[in-house]
């Protein structure tokens, strides 16, 4: 099995669900507000260029682009965010933080997300199921960094 | 001239080869590297969450046995821990809230407040060595070799860290030319190989890297120049489920700066552990004649 | 009662005429004398030890204890039949953690880092907190030893982890959730069996038993009646022993076994 982990899903595809529904009922005011104060970003900076995306290296298997990510975290949609694949195949490269013509440091955001998660003893990668090959060939810094971004 | 000198712990094991070639070419330029008497693995990655603390420790305890060693700068070979090693550094020296937080909870440590400096392998050579004394020790020009410069992630981003501003970073470049290379413009070289997500991510960490090595390969590099062990897994050990599987026309070397260091300086070519390398690095070296041919 | 007291319990001997201190155990408050250990003044308090007991002599690792102290914010740990009871004290003890150790087959394991690496992955979680370190009651640098072994130096790893006694204090304290002391354990048996080089005079000792070096010493004490085995166990005379702290060059007078 290459593809080694699913990431913490939580909820499905959100495309799959064809639509989202936005009112005032949907936003989830603690989740911008956890969001921003772990991350020290101001979420509304971002004006939706779509630059994080193009410059992005994992964007290509990401259920939302970090664009969306951004939007719908703006719009506090709390579910459809932490559901998604994408702060798990994030691999904090700050591409999109050194590129951000609004200076939001995404890579942050992510993290904030990432911990929304984790801080509630989810982890998103079980090192014990780790293949033996992969630890025999691999240098420990691939280990450490992956537990440290996906684990609890 | 010593300075002190923080390996890492895959320097140790994979990257046997990292470390030898380091160690042996700096003591021919002048330069004996001091390992730290005590130290723990950095994290690899830094905390990017402001309430969290915890992953700093680690790093933070590094720069203080820096510190205890009587250092005011420490140097770092690893682009991962330079990354996070200079983070946390700056983190202690900027942010006197955190700092005085740390520096509490760690009461069995001595207080640090960023007073060492964080400094990658090529600023020091490029600082303390300089371009003419390294083109002048040079015993085996790397002549006709064209050689693709890669910075990687943690080396240039974010900015506040970068070795240099990544869009004018010339040290890699400078260090090739002065080894007697071909320089080889990389458009790759600031692109992202995928990094730890090649052990949970590996479909599309390869796929990442296969783009970033088909951009060196398109420019007629003949290898891949590097400093990050991390890297040289994802881009080197894996290569051939890149050209298997992810589209990567053909192979490409690669090797790390300090092994081609290492031969331009004429080290015993023992010294630099091709075994641990991609398979295409000995026999390209050994091709240019870089190398005597030894059995295996 | 005898009026020689055995060698070796002199010290642990409670002075019944001692005064008495308040220490709280799980909470409940007990009087008790303020020379006995913890482990004492627990018996002493009525509990009797099924488990968390047993070699009495700092060595075993079964009654790891953990105690506050009424005018600081710290964990304090000792080993309850080493540890004099300190007015006021909260303790408990927590004579075993639940800790992960992975089965591993010595004579299939090859002597390379990535086979611990393998066995305990969670190895990589350690984010050099120091709290092992700050609960061993061993004063084994724990977080150092793992930092050696993240990084494959075996070596260092055994040396620093010898002191070990297993107790699995460091394990509770974890952040990363990894037990400490079975990977040290492990890694100290790859390294002592298969790394470091054989003692060459064990082989010699065991070829001089083979060959009846010891025979007749023994058959000695065999025969021997129990008047002249006590004056040859106690008479500092009759038994040469090694002092405390001793060089490694240090040699018995009589070397006639050696």
């Amino acid at each position: 099995m290459r593809h080694g982990f699913a990431p913490g899903r939580i909820c499905s595809h959100w495309e799959d669900q064809m639509r989202i529904l936005i009112n005032g009922r949907t936003v989830d005011e603690d989740f911008i507000e956890r969001v921003e104060e772990i991350s020290e970003q101001n979420i509304k900076r971002c004006m939706q260029c779509g630059t994080c995306s193009a410059s992005c290296p994992m964007e290509a298997d990401m259920d939302l682009s970090p664009r969306v990510v951004m939007h719908f975290t703006q719009m506090g949609l709390r579910d459809v965010v932490q559901g998604a694949n994408t702060v798990w195949i994030c691999a904090s490269c700050h591409t999109c933080e050194a590129r951000c013509p609004r200076g939001v440091d995404l890579p942050k955001i992510m993290e904030a997300i990432r911990l929304l998660t984790l801080r509630k003893n989810k982890d998103a990668v079980d090192p014990r199921q780790l293949e033996a090959t992969v630890i025999d060939e691999a240098p420990q810094a691939a280990m450490v960094g992956c537990f440290r971004k996906l684990t609890a | 001239m010593k300075v002190s000198y923080y390996p890492g712990c895959t320097l140790k094991t994979k990257a046997r080869n990292l470390e030898d070639t380091a160690i042996g070419a700096l003591a021919v330029l002048g330069v004996e590297l001091v390992e730290l008497p005590r130290w723990n693995c950095c994290g690899a990655v830094t905390s990017l969450a402001q309430d969290d603390l915890l992953h700093m420790l680690a790093p933070v305890r590094d720069l203080i046995r820096a510190k205890e060693q009587g250092s005011d700068k420490l140097v770092t070979i690893c682009s991962m821990c330079y990354n996070t090693l200079a983070r946390a550094n700056l983190l202690m020296r900027n942010d006197a809230e955190k700092r005085d937080a740390l520096n509490r909870f760690m009461d069995e440590e001595p207080d640090y407040a960023g007073e060492v400096e964080v400094i990658h392998l090529l600023n020091f050579i490029r600082d303390e060595v300089g371009w003419d004394k390294l083109r002048a020790a040079v015993r085996r020009p790397l002549t006709g070799l064209r050689v693709a410069p890669y910075y990687g992630c943690t080396l240039v981003r974010p900015a506040e860290v970068a070795i240099e501003p990544a869009v004018d970073a010339t040290v890699f470049e400078k260090f090739i030319e002065a080894l007697g290379a071909q320089l080889v413009h990389n458009p790759g070289a600031f692109d992202c190989c995928g990094s730890y997500q090649i052990l949970s991510h590996p479909k599309q960490a390869l796929a990442a890297s296969a783009e970033l090595l088909g951009k060196a390969k398109n420019k007629g590099a003949d290898v891949l120049a590097l400093s990050c062990p991390l890297c040289d897994y994802n881009l080197g050990k894996r290569q051939n489920e890149l050209v298997a599987d992810h589209g990567l026309e053909s192979k490409l070397p690669t090797i790390y700066f300090t092994q081609l260091l290492a031969v331009a300086l004429g080290l015993d070519s023992s010294l630099c552990h091709f075994e641990l390398n991609h398979e295409g690095t000995r026999s390209l070296l050994e091709e240019r004649n870089l190398i005597s041919t030894v059995a295996v | 009662m005898s009026t020689t007291a055995p060698i070796g319990e002199d010290k642990i001997v409670a002075k019944v005429t001692s005064k008495h201190v308040p220490i709280y155990v799980m909470g409940k408050r007990y009087d008790v004398p303020d020379s006995l250990t913890i482990m004492k003044a627990m018996e002493y308090a009525g509990y009797k030890f099924i488990r968390g007991c047993g070699c009495r002599g700092g060595i075993c690792g079964a009654c790891g204890t953990v105690y506050k102290k009424p005018d600081d914010y710290k964990i304090h740990v000792g080993l309850a039949c080493q540890t004099v009871v300190q007015e006021g004290m909260h303790l408990t003890q927590i004579p075993f953690y639940p800790a992960t150790r992975t089965v591993f087959d010595y004579e299939q394991t090859p002597a390379v880092a990535e086979a611990v690496f393998k066995a305990y992955p969670e190895l990589f979680r350690c984010v050099a907190c120091n709290a092992c370190t700050k609960i061993c009651p061993m004063d084994v640098p724990v977080m150092d030893y793992v930092a050696a072994i993240k990084r494959g130096d075996f070596e260092k790893a055994t040396e620093l982890s010898f002191d070990c006694i297993q107790c699995g204090l460091c394990a509770s304290r974890c952040m990363a959730e990894m037990a400490q002391y079975h990977i040290a354990q492990m890694v100290r048996r790859i390294y002592g069996g298969k790394i470091k080089p054989k003692a060459t005079h064990l082989a010699v000792m065991v070829d001089n038993v083979k060959a009846g070096k010891f025979k007749d010493g023994l058959e000695q004490l065999k025969k021997a009646d129990v008047a002249t085995l006590k004056q040859l166990y106690m008479s500092k005379d009759a038994r040469e022993i090694e002092p405390n702290m001793s060089e490694d060059e240090w040699v018995p007078t009589n070397n006639a076994y050696l």
